[in-house]
């Protein structure tokens, strides 16, 4: 029996007065932005319009938002294959993630990546990294960088509750904390690694934030579906690191809201979990606080109008972006632009 | 000129790198206040300082997952894998993530950095402290693999793997670490992706590539002085970028082509530059291509048996006589 996760402290707490309006607004609309381009990923999918693999982050809103808006500019961002909304949330166009989905031309990377990959190194989003742990020490050498070079920059790695349990998240952990660099390591635990609870296959209870300790690091958990939470947190962690205090380690517990993946129907989580947890839908419930701040429903209706017509307007520029040309296959491999091995 | 051993050459090529670009720094196991365990890197940490040459924990994928994020934002970050062994706890960094990123993000990153590791035999540390594993690297696609015989290419290639804008794993074997050789003083670069056409005869071409290296130099000697067969050899020096031009001209003048390799025969270089020359040079040769290999078996510890195992002079020769004559 899968033990539930222990609810945040902060989760219980009131709305904090410090997040100006302004600052709640873009909250929300970053949310349901992300919830579009993930709904309109999963409908091109089921059009047949999207090939091969995707993994959505539908319900894991919060945590992308929370940090994107906290993020700077120049800050730098590393995720996993389930990336979609941490890309978008550094600036990349609807239309060029649909277009990467897509496979063609107008895609971020013209299809060479493809939904697993999504990278945009002038926003700082610096890779989608579909290899369990690999992108943590990679996010650690950034802030190595970033320290090296004293530009105060933040690097911020997102990874799932299953990267717990794999070498390079404690590879790259006990790096940055004896390096001290300026790196926020988030574990997004959805409570399963694929298809299998993570309480099943975890020594602890909370899979990142129990293993704090062993680093000096302090347990930080906090609900991932709070996206006021989450943005306090990221700022503290974001100060500390910018500060030299440091890395931080943060869990933030929340809940996807389909499968692993395209082929995945999630039929493995028990039907109250799911839910439980539709009922904490980190969108509905922000729109909801939002009301009881006396935030007017106009603007958060205009807000979901602009975004649907923004998506809808990507998606018929992704759609009718032609193939990329075949020669792009043939280029890159080097710094020179070539594939060539030999002379 | 000055006469260096290959490890100093190491660190002359680290030093002259430091001092040219303070975006170089210089991370690894016991690399700092120890000199690395070859002693490859002494005195480095004194002249650049704990910021620029930095010791880790025995962590291979921070290592290198630290190496790629660095050069990933702006460094040009040398990295240390004591010994290439140890390519197997980190090969995800190295073949999935800094081998394809460039493609995968359509040119967007840019992954200036150099790995350098300890490779191959005949120090008698058993099978896992042993292997060359050169032909690991050259499968993948998007690493540049180089690896030098010579101190003076010690010192220019290492400079140039330094500069170049590619990653590149730079394999240096370790029983040459105390060998000397004719090093240039000053800045010394060699360009990637050049053989090295170390001698000249006119029956056989020998392609060698590191500890092979000085092996077929003996073996060209002897067949000269004792069987009167006179043999070119190539120093191979780098295996991607591949310098195909210059094998495939010296196989041409001689007709024949033996190729001496430390890996485990199975698709050792060997075999690719075989097949090149053989789809490409075939009506200009004069009997089969020989490859002369290590067996395809772990390479054991005892003295005796490394060297029953690793190709030798003797073997070169024997191989050698075997075609020709």
């Amino acid at each position: 029996m899968a033990a539930k996760p222990k609810r945040a402290a902060a989760a219980k707490r009131k709305p904090q007065p410090q997040i100006d309006a302004a600052t709640r607004l873009k909250l929300y609309r970053t949310m349901v932005e992300c919830r579009q381009l993930e709904q309109r990923a999963h409908d091109l999918f089921m059009q047949n319009l999207i090939k091969g693999t995707s993994h959505l982050a539908l319900g894991q809103e919060a945590v992308a938002a929370g940090f994107g808006v906290a993020m700077r500019e120049d800050d730098y961002t590393f995720c996993t294959y389930r990336g979609h909304n941490h890309t978008y949330v550094r600036g990349v166009s609807m239309t060029a993630i649909l277009g990467e989905l897509m496979g063609n031309s107008a895609g971020l990377m013209r299809g060479k990546g493809g939904s697993m990959h999504l990278t945009s190194v002038e926003h700082g989003a610096m890779g989608s990294y579909a290899i369990i742990g690999a992108h943590l020490p990679i996010a650690a050498g950034a802030a190595w960088s970033a320290q090296y070079r004293g530009t105060e920059q933040v690097a911020v790695c997102f990874f799932g509750d299953g990267t717990t349990n794999i070498g390079a998240f404690h590879e790259a952990i006990n790096f940055a904390v004896v390096w001290k660099l300026p790196v926020v390591f988030v574990c997004e635990n959805n409570l399963y690694m694929e298809y299998t609870s993570i309480y099943d296959v975890t020594a602890v209870r909370n899979p990142a934030a129990d293993r704090a300790s062993a680093y000096g690091l302090e347990p930080i958990l906090i609900d991932g579906n709070d996206v006021d939470v989450v943005y306090e947190t990221a700022e503290a962690a974001l100060e500390r690191a910018r500060s030299g205090g440091g890395p931080s380690l943060i869990e933030a517990v929340t809940y996807r809201h389909g499968g692993h993946s395209r082929a995945d129907p999630g039929k493995y989580r028990p039907d109250d979990e799911v839910k439980e947890w539709l009922g904490r839908d980190p969108v509905p419930m922000y729109r909801e606080r939002l009301l009881g701040l006396d935030i007017d429903a106009a603007d958060l209706d205009r807000i979901d109008a602009e975004t649907l017509a923004m998506i809808d307007e990507a998606t018929e520029t992704a759609r009718n972006a032609p193939l990329p040309d075949v020669d792009i296959a043939w280029i890159d491999v080097w710094a020179d632009g070539g594939a060539q091995w030999r002379n | 000129m000055a006469q260096l051993s290959y490890r100093e050459a190491v660190t002359e090529a680290l030093a002259q790198e430091m001092r040219r670009d303070e975006n170089v720094v210089f991370i690894g196991e016991d690399v700092a206040a120890a000199g690395g365990v070859f002693k490859t890197t002494v005195g480095l940490l004194e002249e650049f300082g704990p910021d620029r040459v930095r010791d880790t924990p025995i962590s291979e994928q921070a290592i290198l997952g630290a190496t790629m994020g660095a050069a990933m934002t702006g460094l040009k970050p040398v990295a240390e894998i004591m010994f290439s062994d140890f390519f197997a706890v980190c090969w995800d960094i190295v073949a999935n993530q800094i081998a394809k990123t460039r493609y995968m993000t359509d040119g967007q990153a840019e992954l200036p950095l150099v790995i350098r590791s300890g490779n191959g035999g005949g120090v008698r540390f058993g099978a896992q402290h042993s292997q060359s594993v050169e032909n690991w690297a050259m499968a993948v696609p998007g690493l540049k693999v180089v690896a030098p015989a010579m101190p003076a290419d010690v010192k220019g290639l290492l400079a140039a793997s330094i500069r170049d804008p590619d990653p590149v794993l730079f394999f240096e074997q370790k029983a040459l670490y105390a060998a000397k050789g004719e090093v240039p003083d000053g800045e010394h670069v060699e360009p990637l992706g050049t053989a090295s056409v170390l001698r000249s005869g006119s029956d056989v071409t020998i392609v060698a590539l590191a500890l092979m290296v000085p092996r077929a130099l003996k073996a060209a000697e002897e067949l000269e002085a004792q069987h009167g067969i006179s043999a070119t050899v190539v120093d191979v020096r780098s295996l991607v970028p591949l310098d195909t031009q210059t094998i495939l001209s010296e196989v041409a003048k001689t007709g024949r082509l033996v190729t001496v390799e430390e890996n485990p025969r199975l698709c050792g270089w060997g075999a690719e530059i075989s097949s090149i020359v053989a789809e490409e040079l075939f009506w200009d040769l004069d009997g089969p291509i020989v490859r002369v290999t290590t067996p395809h078996i772990p390479l054991a510890a005892a003295d005796s048996l490394e060297d029953a195992m690793l190709p030798s002079a003797d073997k070169i020769v024997a191989s050698v006589r075997e075609l020709v004559d």
